[in-house]
């Protein structure tokens, strides 16, 4: 499933779109502390975490993720927001818990 | 003539926000060199723990990255406050890092043992009360 796919199948908002949305996403990644999102993050997954901050956006990437989907309705200010634009990072919002929202990423992806 | 690229960084110890700046434009720099993928998340994942330790525990500090055709080495130099007990700090777990850090999703006590985990060979020396050298190379051959 793509990026694209994603976005048409949830309800999650689009913060920022990123060049990549026909990448595929490999799975989805829940967690919050920066340091083990950065060595465990596997390639292409769908971040789920309630972390939006400038360092969330340099680990995504660092460790190639496809996208960061913030959930619990998070956002990230005006300031990450441009970084996000200028590192073009695909950030996405969902207004659902971490498990509900990573739930559905797993689901959409193995349907 | 010398096939060694060599990158230097100043880590700035006033704003976090730019943290990870510095292992960003190198994770590009090893990306137009066509290294292969694994390479580069080595290198970016271990340049940015240091780099987010400098700015953590030591007011900033200097990177230097030297890029040759069988390694990239990474020499990250501060004059912070030192390290009084190397394995306790090396114990993934242990951190001294303040709350307003751990509140930004830092503080695992994660640092360390990822730089050694992500290099192929790491080697430390610090002073209390003068700085910490932290030397970690990837073997691309």
């Amino acid at each position: 499933m793509t990026i694209k796919d994603l976005i048409k199948k949830t309800d999650f908002t689009v913060i920022n779109s990123g060049s990549n949305l026909e990448s595929s996403i490999s799975k989805p990644f829940c967690c919050d502390l920066l340091s083990i999102a950065m060595s465990k993050a596997p390639a292409n997954s769908a971040w789920v975490t309630v972390m939006g901050n400038m360092n969330t956006l340099a680990v995504a990437v660092l460790a190639d993720v496809a996208c960061i989907i913030l959930a619990e309705g998070i956002t990230l200010d005006t300031a990450a927001i441009e970084k996000a634009k200028q590192q073009d990072i695909t950030v996405l919002q969902s207004n659902m818990q971490v498990f509900e929202t990573a739930l559905l990423v797993h689901e959409l992806i193995n349907a | 003539m010398s096939n060694t690229i060599t990158l230097k960084y100043t880590v700035s110890s006033d704003d976090f926000t730019r943290a990870g700046e510095a292992s960003s434009t190198v994770k590009s720099k090893l990306k137009q060199m066509n290294l292969p993928p694994e390479i580069i998340r080595k290198v970016a994942i271990a340049m940015y723990e240091g780099e987010i330790n400098m700015f953590i525990h030591a007011n900033g500090g200097e990177i230097t990255v030297e890029i040759s055709p069988t390694e990239i080495v990474i020499v990250l130099e501060d004059k912070g406050p030192g390290i009084e007990n190397i394995t306790q700090a090396m114990t993934a777990g242990f951190s001294t890092a303040p709350d307003n850090i751990r509140s930004l999703g830092f503080g695992a006590g994660m640092g360390l043992p990822n730089m050694k985990k992500y290099s192929d060979e790491m080697s430390l020396s610090s002073n209390v009360g003068v700085g910490t050298t932290v030397t970690m190379k990837v073997f691309i051959k």
